[in-house]
């Protein structure tokens, strides 16, 4: 996040001045978290104006909050968990419950393979079954910088946007946000072994698209 | 057919990688999933796409909170202080 240097270092320096009522530390708590918490909204409800109007509430619940925060979790993951309760509480009125036992499985699209299998050799082939037939190729001298690049970040976005609503919660909460897997899965309510399916669906998917999106273009 | 060829084959080894970045997969596995990509530049690229990719996404940007919202919240949180 780039803007006004922070004031707050860390989450205790941040809670504790939440705690003393100053308004600055509020302020650069929406600032630096306003974006993460908009984007996990979105993977909980399409419309854009709801996942505003969540983000909203979840921030007075976070006011509402604050002087019980137990630092258990981090400050941010706390935050996510309001979020996701409102969200969950949302849904739920507005009828579109899955029940919670239903969950795994729920936002998820039909299993396929990562690779398309005709990129690999068949089974019976004599020296290398199974083996790349056309291997990738290295996204040109400098792939880290050219992923910077805004055309390949709106390729990401949009792919990541398609996604199956848990897919791409998953995807969001893991490699956006940085949060462990261990929490994603609390957050989400789901096993950790259904997240890591969930996440290499998706990140299938974001690598797909970007090999499709280079392939016809010179590195 | 044996339970566990000497060799991953790349097939085998496109559906592990996240497995193996998250650390869970089991250490005999992990030790195919090794060999494999030293003798393998195809699969050895496709790992580190995955590499890239997860930090790109890392470094995806965040919007900023629009002025009203943001002036809306500071009311919302003068009124939550004032009412203690």
């Amino acid at each position: 996040m780039t803007g006004p240097a922070r004031l707050y270092q860390s989450d205790e320096e941040l809670v504790a001045a939440l705690r003393r009522r100053e308004e600055s530390a509020f302020a650069e708590l929406i600032d630096r978290y306003h974006g993460p918490m908009l984007r996990l909204a979105m993977t909980q409800l399409h419309d854009r104006a709801h996942a505003e109007e969540i983000v909203q509430e979840a921030w007075l619940g976070v006011l509402q909050g604050i002087d019980r925060f137990e630092a258990r979790s981090s400050l941010r993951t706390w935050m996510f968990h309001i979020l996701l309760n409102i969200a969950r509480t949302r849904r739920h009125r507005e009828r579109r419950t899955v029940p919670f036992s239903a969950l795994e499985g729920a936002g998820d699209d039909a299993p396929g393979p990562s690779v398309d299998p005709a990129r690999f050799l068949s089974g019976d082939h004599p020296r290398w079954p199974h083996h790349w037939a056309t291997p990738p190729q290295r996204w040109g001298p400098s792939p880290e910088e050219r992923l910077l690049s805004r055309e390949t970040q709106a390729v990401m976005e949009r792919t990541i946007a398609a996604l199956p609503d848990t897919q791409r919660a998953v995807i969001t909460l893991r490699d956006l946000q940085g949060v462990t897997s261990a929490e994603a899965a609390r957050l989400l309510g789901i096993t950790e072994g259904h997240l890591r399916v969930l996440l290499h669906r998706a990140r299938s998917k974001v690598r797909r698209a970007l090999e499709a999106y280079f392939g016809d273009r010179q590195p | 057919m044996t339970d566990q060829p000497a060799e991953m084959t790349c097939r085998e080894l496109v559906e592990l990688v996240t497995e193996y970045l998250e650390g869970t997969l089991p250490p005999a596995e992990r030790a195919r999933f090794e060999a494999h990509l030293r003798e393998c530049d195809g699969c050895t690229t496709y790992l580190e796409q995955m590499r890239q990719l997860i930090a790109a996404l890392g470094r995806l940007a965040e919007e900023a909170i629009p002025e009203e919202a943001r002036r809306r919240l500071l009311q919302a949180f003068r009124d939550w202080k004032g009412t203690e």
